[in-house]
Formats: structure tokens, C-alpha cells, sequence
């Protein structure tokens, strides 16, 4: 009873929020709405009984990449009603894709529901979250999800060396030069003359 | 005791349920509120003896009602909501950063079974809950259209990101000490003394033999380093760059005034604490006592040993607050990123590989 209000309580609020997502004129209050989506769906994966993968969407999605998102939204100066005044021109490509995601969502719900090719492929109901987690991950796909490390690797680098770059007459402080610094190197004291300069 | 309570009520109706769950909540929230008015006036007590001066001494005896009057005085102020700000976020942002900072409290054991909620994976609700409380940051910042407080809560925002990071990595070398995420079984790994507590593994005659003296460097190291990760996450000095006094107004806070304000001041104060009991759990063990007398009738109660390693912890930060000079931006993300990444990140596979090798009785 408890778990199926809270079911759809939070599923009404996870596509409501999604709607909004697209609906909200201000794109700092899309986010908004994107991270009540993204905590809704966590709050959903709890119900089912997986509160590692709840904690981690909350962690990842919600405490990194949507902070990110929020970054990038509020620094760009991008006229979002200009943008919208467009919106009849995109109209085409925009259903396209629509219709088919709408087909696929269908074709996914009928084969779920008719029960055809319906089969598990992990089943470590006797583990807590983490151990099947950890099993599956690093025993049973280690191959895999190592590749998929790498993938990431390679973006992380990418971005590294798109960023980095030596630009002329920029002074930087290396801090090893820094603490090897002495008294005798930074300071020299001088006996000057009464009437002399220090020339 | 409770755990029973709990079932016998939750057996009877759902409702009784919640209100013993209330009860509990209620049982952490007072304490705590009470805690943070005596802390912001040692943390000033403190500051002020360091820099002998007397400090607050005139409302009530020693000035210990300061901080009360203060807070009435933040209740009666008129709040100011600054002319084109988003007035719905304006508000929200801080409401949101207390509740945060009060939800993480809900896994933390204090004394053994003294826990609202002991799930499996409390260190990462934990670290969960304490990313989203760098959202009342940013929307704060950004909800007040004005460019200072949205400069400064940039600012803030990366530095509470950044060293979310090696913080993640810290806590991992004692998950994998422990073999668990539960904050109470890696309380109740440390228990036998001093030399059992993850920062001083020093016990030769212990679970692991000679092999525990290879990790205390490591693990003493963490320690430190979890300390200062602790005092940039919460934008406490040498690290208080979003709201330098003495250099910029209040970073993020600048157009906050009244209770909005006197919110977030309180929500720091409270991560501040739920920081430095995350360190008395996870490296100086929890509620255990120095010397392995047992939990059975100990003089000093498991609370009071934990109470008076946090609150010892937090004296440190009282310290380093009065002592420290404060760092440059750029010292800042360069200690975050390019020194204690990489230190984390070599712990975290030196620990992993000791495990490997000599903790054939972890998880």
C-alpha cells in the first residue's frame, strides 16, 4: 500500500519534472527540473530494492553532472527567447525524432509485456547491492567495463590536451621553485653610503 | 532498546511508526541545534584567546547567551530580496542547504544503536547528500542577479567539488580496510584501542600481526588528509576564499540578510560537525575509548567519547582558523588536483593491495 503510493508519487513527479524540463522558459530552472527528474528516478530505483545504483545516480548525476550543466547554463549568454522563435523550423527533425523514440519506448513495453525472449540476466537475489555489484562489474564483464574505463580515459585526455596550450609572456609560479627558495637567494642586504645611491 | 520499540510500534500501525521516527529525528535535531550555538561561540572563544582578546563576554554569563542573541536579532530582521532575483530560488537555496546538512545526520552513529537509520550504505548516502548541499550554493549565488555573490558561488561551487573528489578517495581506503560500507561496522573494526583506530594502526599483536605497521604511515597520512579536505569542503579557513572578511564582502551570501542568512550560517555550521564526526568514525574510532575497557558499563559512556573526539576535532579547526594565513585560489585548486588527487589515488591501491595480501579476514 505504502510502496505503491510512494510508487506513483514519485513516478508522477519524475515525468512531470521531465515535462518541465522542456516546458520551463528559463534554462537555469530546466536544470532545476532535470535534477528533481534525476531524484525522483533515484528515489524509484530505491523502491525496487536497489539503493547502491540510488545513491550513485544521486552522487553522479545529480552532484556532478548536473552541477556541471548548471555551470555551463548560467556563464552562457545565449538569447533563449531568440532561440525559441526558430522553434516551427526544427519542428520537422524534432517529431521525426519523437516518433521514433515513441515506437521504440511501444515495441520495448509490448515485448515486456507479452513475456517473448523475457529473461534475467543477472540474478544475485542472495547479495546485498554492492557484492552483486562488484561481482558482475569486476569477475563476470571485467573485460568490458575496463574497455568502458578506457573510453572515458581517452574523452578525459582529449579535453585535457584540447585545453592545453603554451601561450607567449604568461608568467606561471612553479611551486617547487617556489619553497626551494632561500633567504640568501631572495634577499641581499646592501651597506650604502650616507649620501651614495645604491647605484 | 529502540530497535524493539521501533518493531512493536511498527507492527501496530504505520502511523505510530512515524511518530517514533519523528521522535528520534527530533531526538538528533535539538542537540544538534543546541551544539551549533555553542560552537560558533567556542569557535569565537577560541579565535579570540589566540589573539588574546576576551572575545563575546557580555550577554549572559562568559557571553555564553551571545550567540542566542544573535540568532534572535537575525529572527526580527526585515529580508531584503534584491530586485530582479529569482525570489522563489532566493528562498530556496537556503532552506534547501539546512535540510541538507541535517538529512546526512540521519546515518550517523553516535553511541552503539544510537543511529535513525543504520543502512548498508551509509558512507556514500553520506557523501550523496553532501553533494547536493552544493546546490544551495550555487542557486543561492545565482538567484540573487547580482555578479559578486555569482562569482563567489562559482568559486565555492568548484572548491566544494573539487575536493568532494579526494575525499571520495580517502574514505575509500578505509571501506577497503573494513570490508563495509555501514558506518557501524567500520566503527566496531576499530574497536580495541587506540592502536586499532584506522589513524594509528599500530597494534603489532592485533587481527593482522607485524603486516598493521606497514599501513599506519598510509593510513595516518589519510587521516591529515581527510582533516584538510574537511576544512576546504566546508569553506572554513585557510580555505575561506568565498567569503575572505578581510579581502571580498561574503561571497555567495552577499545579498542574504535575516533568517535566509542566519540559515546558511547554520547549515555550515552543521556540515562543519557532521565533517568532523565522519573523521571520528571513519579514522579515530567512533565511540570507543583510547584504552580497550569494553562497551560493558564503561565509566565514560560510547557518546561521550565520540562527543568529545569531535568536539576535539573541531577545537583543531578552531586552531587553524586563528593561526592559519589564508590560501591564494590558485594554491587552493593546485593542492586539491595536483597533490592530494594523486596521494589519495596511491593510497587507495597501496591500501587495496595490502588488503590483498594480508587481510585475508576483510569482507
Amino acid at each position: 500500500m505504502l510502496v505503491a503510493i510512494s510508487f506513483y508519487l514519485l513516478a508522477f513527479v519524475a515525468i512531470a519534472a521531465a515535462f518541465m524540463v522542456v516546458a520551463a522558459r528559463n534554462p537555469v530552472h530546466s536544470v532545476m527540473w532535470l535534477i528533481l527528474t534525476f531524484f525522483s528516478a533515484a528515489g524509484l530505483f530505491i523502491l525496487m530494492g536497489a539503493e547502491f545504483l540510488a545513491l550513485l545516480l544521486v552522487m553522479v548525476y545529480v552532484g556532478a553532472v548536473a552541477v556541471l550543466f548548471l555551470f555551463v547554463v548560467m556563464m552562457l549568454d545565449v538569447d533563449f527567447v531568440e532561440l525559441k522563435q526558430g522553434f516551427l523550423s526544427y519542428l520537422p527533425i524534432g517529431g521525426l525524432v519523437a516518433i521514433i523514440l515513441l515506437v521504440e519506448m511501444i515495441l520495448v513495453g509490448a515485448t515486456y509485456f507479452t513475456g517473448a525472449n523475457a529473461k534475467t540476466v543477472v540474478d544475485r537475489s542472495d547479495e546485498s547491492n554492492i557484492e552483486a555489484f562488484g561481482r558482475v562489474l569486476y569477475t563476470d564483464y571485467a573485460g568490458v567495463f575496463e574497455a568502458a574505463g578506457f573510453v572515458l580515459l581517452v574523452a578525459m585526455i582529449g579535453a585535457i590536451v584540447l585545453t592545453l596550450r603554451d601561450r607567449e609572456g604568461v608568467r606561471k609560479q612553479n611551486a617547487m621553485d617556489q619553497m626551494a627558495r632561500t633567504r640568501e637567494d631572495g634577499v641581499e642586504l646592501v651597506d650604502i653610503e650616507p649620501g651614495q645611491g645604491v647605484g | 532498546m529502540t530497535a524493539q520499540l521501533i518493531q512493536f510500534w511498527g507492527e501496530l500501525s504505520p502511523l505510530a511508526w512515524f511518530g517514533v521516527k519523528l521522535l528520534q529525528v527530533l531526538a538528533f535535531v535539538l542537540p544538534l541545534a543546541l551544539l551549533v550555538a555553542a560552537l560558533v561561540l567556542a569557535d569565537r572563544k577560541i579565535w579570540a584567546a589566540v589573539q588574546m582578546r576576551k572575545g563575546p563576554n557580555v550577554v549572559g554569563a562568559f557571553g555564553l547567551l551571545q550567540t542566542i542573541a544573535d540568532a534572535l536579532k537575525f529572527f526580527f530582521k526585515e529580508i531584503v530580496i534584491p530586485a530582479g532575483s529569482d525570489k522563489f530560488l532566493f528562498i530556496l537555496a537556503p532552506v534547501l542547504g539546512l535540510v541538507m546538512a541535517f538529512t546526512a545526520w540521519a546515518v550517523i552513529p553516535v553511541a552503539p544503536g544510537w543511529v535513525i537509520s543504520d543502512i548498508n550504505v551509509g558512507v556514500l548516502y553520506v557523501l550523496a547528500i553532501s553533494s547536493l548541499g552544493v546546490y544551495s550554493i550555487i542557486i543561492g549565488g545565482w538567484a540573487s542577479n547580482s555578479k559578486y555573490p555569482f562569482m563567489g558561488a562559482l568559486r565555492s561551487t568548484a572548491q566544494m567539488v573539487s575536493y568532494e573528489v579526494s575525499i571520495g578517495f580517502i574514505i575509500l581506503t578505509v571501506i577497503f580496510l573494513t570490508g563495509s560500507m555501514n558506518l557501524t561496522d567500520i566503527v566496531n573494526a576499530q574497536e580495541g584501542g587506540l592502536f586499532n583506530w584506522n589513524m594509528f594502526r599500530l597494534n603489532p599483536v592485533g587481527e593482522h600481526g607485524i603486516a598493521n605497521l606497514l599501513l599506519f604511515p598510509i593510513m595516518f597520512y589519510m587521516g591529515v588528509l581527510f582533516f584538510i579536505s574537511a576544512l576546504a569542503e566546508t569553506n572554513r579557513p585557510p580555505f575561506d576564499l568565498p567569503e575572505a572578511e578581510s579581502e571580498l564582502v561574503a561571497g555567495y551570501q552577499v545579498e542574504y540578510s535575516s533568517t535566509p542568512f542566519l540559515m546558511y550560517f547554520f547549515a555550515e555550521y552543521v556540515n562543519i560537525m557532521l565533517l568532523c564526526s565522519m573523521m571520528t568514525l571513519l579514522f579515530l574510532g567512533g565511540w570507543h575509548a583510547p584504552i580497550d575497557v569494553g562497551l560493558e558499563n564503561p565509566i565514560v559512556p560510547p557518546v561521550l567519547w565520540f562527543f568529545i573526539k569531535t568536539a576535539f576535532l573541531f577545537f583543531l579547526m578552531a586552531m587553524v582558523k586563528a593561526i592559519v594565513p589564508r590560501y591564494r585560489y590558485d594554491q587552493l585548486m593546485r593542492l586539491g588536483w595536483k597533490v592530494f588527487l594523486p596521494t589519495a589515488l596511491a593510497a587507495v591501491i597501496l591500501v587495496s593491495s595490502w588488503v590483498v595480501f594480508f587481510g585475508d579476514k576483510i569482507g
